[in-house]
C-alpha cells in the first residue's frame, strides 16, 4: 500500500499533483525571476571571482619563480663554466709547462741537425773526372805523317800512360763515389731525428690546438650565459635534468649497496647490543645501531671527498688551510678504514653466528645429523662477505659525488617542476572559474525554460504595448 | 626489518627510547603431563621443546614443568630459561636448556594424579613475572585432569591476555567407546579457560603442524 505525501493535492496521481503544484508556482516563480537570476550571478560571481583570482596570483607567482629559476640557473652555469675555463687554461698551463718549456732547446737541437745535415749534403756532392787533356796531345801526334816508327813508338807510349792514367782516375772517381755513399748513409739517423723531433712538437702542438678549441668553446657557451640567451637557459635546463637523472640513478644504485652493507653487519650488530632491545615498535637496537655505522660510513666518505677538494658541499671545509685540510683528510680516511675493518669482523661475526644457528638447528631437529663441511666450498662465502664488508664502505664514500650533482641539479629541476605545477594550477583554477560563470548562466537560461509561459505572455503583453503607443503617438498628433 | 622500514629509519631514531622494550618479547610456558599412560608421550614432548627452542628469539622466556599429582610449585618447572639478548649466548642456553630437558625425559617417572589446573595457575603466574608482551601456556596432556582428595582447584583462575593451547590431546579409552566425552572434555576446558580470561583456546593434535604453536 503506497502512502498519500503531504503535497499530493490529487491523491494517488504524484503527476498530476506535481503539474497543479508547478501551474500554482509558476506566478512566484516569475514573480521571483529578477532576484533568482541576481542571486545566481552573484553566487557564479562568488564562486568564480575567487577562483579566477588565485589563478592569476598564481601565474604571477610561476613567472616570478621561472624569472629566479632562470637567474639561478644562470648564474650556477656561469660559475661552473668558468670554473671550466679555470681548469682547461691550468690544463694549458700545465702543458706548455711540461711540452714547451724545452721547446729552445728543441729548437736548437733542430737548426743543429739542419745545419749537419745541409753541411753534409755539401760535402757529398759529385766530384766531377779530370778533364781530358791528353786527348789533344793524341790529336797531334795523330796528325803527323803515318809509317814512321818513332811516331808509332810514341803513341803506343801514350796508349800505355793512357791506360794508366784512365785506370787511376777510375780508382779514384770509384773511391770518391763511395766515400760520398759513406756520406749519404751517415744521413739517415739525423734524418730520422729530425722526423721525430717534428713530429713531437706536431703532437705538442696538436695537443694545445684542441685544448685552445675546447677552451674557444667553452668561451662560446659563457658568451651566451652571460648575454642570457634562451639557448643557453635551454641547455642548461637540459643538462641539470640529465645530470639529476643519472645522480638519482646513481644514489638508487648506492641505497641497494647500503641495504647489502646493512644486511651483512645487522644480525652481528644484535650480538654487540643485545637483539632483545627495540626502539620503536618494528625497529630492533641492533638494526638502527647497524644503519648509524652505515651512515657515519658515508659521512666519513662524504669529508673525504670534501677534503680531496672532489666536491664542494661544505664551504667551511674548502676554506680551511690545507695543513688543516690534509689533516681532516687523514682522519676521515683513518675513521672509513677503521670502519670497514670492524664491517669486515662483523661480517665474519654474522658467518659464524648463522653457522652457530645451523648447528643449533640442526641438533634441534629430527632429521639425520650432517657433518658440517669444512672445506673451501664454505670459506669462500665467508671470504666473500668479508671483503665486501670491508670494500662496501669505501664505495659507499663514493656517493658524495653523485650526491652533490643531485643537490646542484635539484635545484634547477624543482624549480621548473614547481613553475609547471603552479601553472597547471592556474589553469585548472582558470577552468573552473569559466566553468562556475557558465554554469551560472546555464541555471538562469534553465530558470526561464520552467518559467517559459508567463515569459511567453509577458512578451505579448510588451509587443501589444509597443503598439499601442505608436497608435497613441498618432492620436496626439492629429490632436 | 624490511626496506620500508630501512627508509622510515631515520625519523625513527627520533622516537627512540619511547618504546616498550617488553612489548615484543614472547614467553611461553609448557606443561608436561606424566601421569599414568600418558608418560609415554615424552617422545612428542622432546619434538615440542625442540621446536620453542628453534623458534624463540633472543629476549623471549620459556619454561617446561611437569603435570603430576600437585602442579602449583616451582619445584615442578623443569627448566626455565630467558634467552640472552647475544645470540651466541642464546644458542647456548639452549643447548643447556635442551640437555636439562633430555635427562628429564629419560628419568621421568609417572604421577598417581593430573593436576592441570595447579600448572595453569603456576604458569600464568610465571608468565605475567616475565612480562612478556605475548604470553602462551602449552598444555601437552590428555586433558583428563584427576585430583586428590585434598586437594582444591574448584574456583575460579586468572588467565588473562594469555593463549592457552592443548597439544597432542590424545583419546582414552572410554573416549573411543563414547566420543562425547573427549568433545565435553575439550568443551569443558575452552569454556574454563575463556570464563578466566585467555586470549584464545586452540587445541593442536597433529604436532607435525606445530607452526601454529606461537601465532596468534
Amino acid at each position: 500500500m503506497t502512502e498519500t505525501s503531504f503535497w499530493m493535492i490529487v491523491p494517488g496521481n504524484p503527476g498530476l499533483s506535481a503539474l497543479i503544484l508547478f501551474v500554482i508556482a509558476m506566478p512566484f516563480l516569475y514573480a521571483a525571476r529578477k532576484p533568482v537570476h541576481e542571486l545566481v550571478r552573484a553566487v557564479g560571481h562568488l564562486a568564480g571571482g575567487p577562483l579566477r583570482l588565485a589563478s592569476k596570483w598564481l601565474l604571477a607567482v610561476a613567472k616570478e619563480m621561472r624569472e629566479r629559476n632562470r637567474q639561478v640557473l644562470l648564474a650556477h652555469g656561469r660559475e661552473e663554466t668558468e670554473q671550466h675555463i679555470a681548469r682547461e687554461f691550468e690544463r694549458i698551463g700545465a702543458l706548455v709547462r711540461r711540452d714547451l718549456e724545452g721547446y729552445p732547446a728543441l729548437q736548437r737541437r733542430l737548426l743543429d741537425e739542419i745545419t749537419r745535415v745541409e753541411e753534409d749534403y755539401r760535402k757529398c756532392g759529385e766530384v766531377p773526372p779530370p778533364p781530358p787533356e791528353w786527348v789533344e796531345a793524341v790529336e797531334a801526334v795523330a796528325r803527323v805523317k803515318n809509317g814512321n816508327e818513332l811516331v808509332q813508338h810514341v803513341l803506343e807510349e801514350i796508349d800505355r800512360s793512357i791506360k794508366k792514367i784512365y785506370d787511376r782516375v777510375i780508382t779514384e772517381y770509384r773511391e770518391a763515389y763511395e766515400s760520398r755513399h759513406k756520406i749519404l748513409n751517415g744521413f739517415m739517423p739525423f734524418w730520422r731525428s729530425l722526423q721525430r723531433t717534428l713530429a713531437q712538437a706536431d703532437t705538442h702542438i696538436t695537443s694545445l690546438n684542441e685544448r685552445a678549441t675546447h677552451i674557444d668553446a667553452q668561451m662560446d657557451k659563457y658568451q651566451e650565459i652571460v648575454e642570457q640567451t634562451r639557448k643557453a637557459e635551454h641547455v642548461l635546463t637540459v643538462s641539470a635534468a640529465t645530470q639529476f637523472a643519472v645522480a638519482l640513478l646513481v644514489l638508487c644504485i648506492a641505497a641497494g649497496g647500503a641495504l647489502i652493507n646493512y644486511k651483512l653487519i645487522a644480525l652481528p650488530m644484535s650480538e654487540m647490543v643485545g637483539a632483545g632491545d627495540w626502539l620503536t615498535a618494528s625497529l630492533r637496537t641492533s638494526d638502527v645501531a647497524a644503519l648509524v655505522i652505515i651512515f657515519v660510513e658515508a659521512t666519513m666518505g662524504l669529508f673525504l671527498m670534501e677534503t680531496l677538494r672532489i666536491t664542494h658541499l661544505f664551504p667551511v671545509i674548502h676554506n680551511l688551510s690545507d695543513v688543516m685540510r690534509r689533516r681532516m683528510m687523514l682522519l676521515a680516511f683513518g675513521l672509513l678504514v677503521t670502519l670497514a675493518g670492524v664491517e669486515a669482523a662483523l661480517a665474519l661475526m654474522r658467518d659464524m653466528l648463522i653457522a652457530d644457528k645451523a648447528a643449533l638447528l640442526q641438533s634441534l631437529s629430527s632429521a639425520p645429523q650432517q657433518l658440517p663441511e669444512n672445506g673451501m666450498l664454505s670459506r669462500i662465502p665467508t671470504a666473500g662477505q668479508m671483503l665486501l664488508g670491508f670494500i662496501l664502505p669505501f664505495a659507499l664514500a663514493f656517493v658524495a659525488i653523485p650526491l652533490e650533482s643531485f643537490v646542484n641539479s635539484a635545484r634547477t629541476v624543482g624549480g621548473v617542476a614547481l613553475v609547471l605545477f603552479a601553472r597547471g594550477a592556474a589553469f585548472a583554477l582558470r577552468l573552473a572559474g569559466n566553468l562556475v560563470r557558465s554554469l551560472a548562466r546555464v541555471l538562469m537560461t534553465l530558470y526561464d525554460v520552467v518559467i517559459v509561459l508567463p515569459l511567453l505572455v509577458e512578451r505579448l503583453i510588451s509587443r501589444k504595448k509597443q503598439e499601442e503607443i505608436p497608435d497613441q503617438d498618432l492620436a496626439v498628433r492629429r490632436h | 626489518m624490511d626496506r620500508r622500514d630501512f627508509i622510515l629509519a631515520l625519523p625513527a631514531l627520533a622516537l627512540a627510547g619511547c618504546a616498550d622494550q617488553k612489548a615484543h618479547s614472547q614467553a611461553v610456558y609448557l606443561l608436561v603431563d606424566t601421569s599414568g599412560t600418558y608418560a609415554e608421550e615424552i617422545g612428542k614432548a622432546q619434538i615440542i621443546v625442540n621446536y620453542l627452542l628453534g623458534s624463540l628469539n633472543s629476549g623471549d622466556s620459556l619454561a617446561v614443568a611437569r603435570v603430576k599429582t600437585r602442579s602449583f610449585s616451582e619445584k615442578d618447572i623443569i627448566a626455565k630459561a630467558t634467552f640472552d639478548g647475544r645470540p651466541s649466548q642464546a644458542n647456548a642456553q639452549k643447548r643447556a636448556f635442551r640437555e636439562q630437558f633430555d635427562a628429564f625425559a629419560r628419568s621421568s617417572r609417572g604421577s598417581a594424579y593430573t593436576d592441570i589446573t595447579g600448572g595453569l595457575i603456576q604458569g600464568s603466574m610465571f608468565l605475567n613475572e616475565t612480562g612478556a608482551g605475548k604470553k602462551t601456556i602449552l598444555i601437552f596432556s590428555d586433558m583428563q585432569e584427576e585430583l586428590d582428595k585434598q586437594t582444591q582447584r574448584d574456583f575460579p583462575i586468572d588467565l588473562k591476555n594469555i593463549r592457552v593451547v592443548a597439544v597432542n590431546v590424545v583419546k582414552l579409552r572410554t573416549d573411543n567407546i563414547d566420543p562425547r566425552l573427549y568433545l565435553g572434555r575439550l568443551e569443558g576446558w575452552q569454556k574454563r579457560v575463556k570464563a578466566a580470561g585467555a586470549a584464545e583456546w586452540l587445541v593442536i593434535n597433529d604436532i607435525e603442524h606445530l607452526d601454529r604453536l606461537l601465532k596468534g
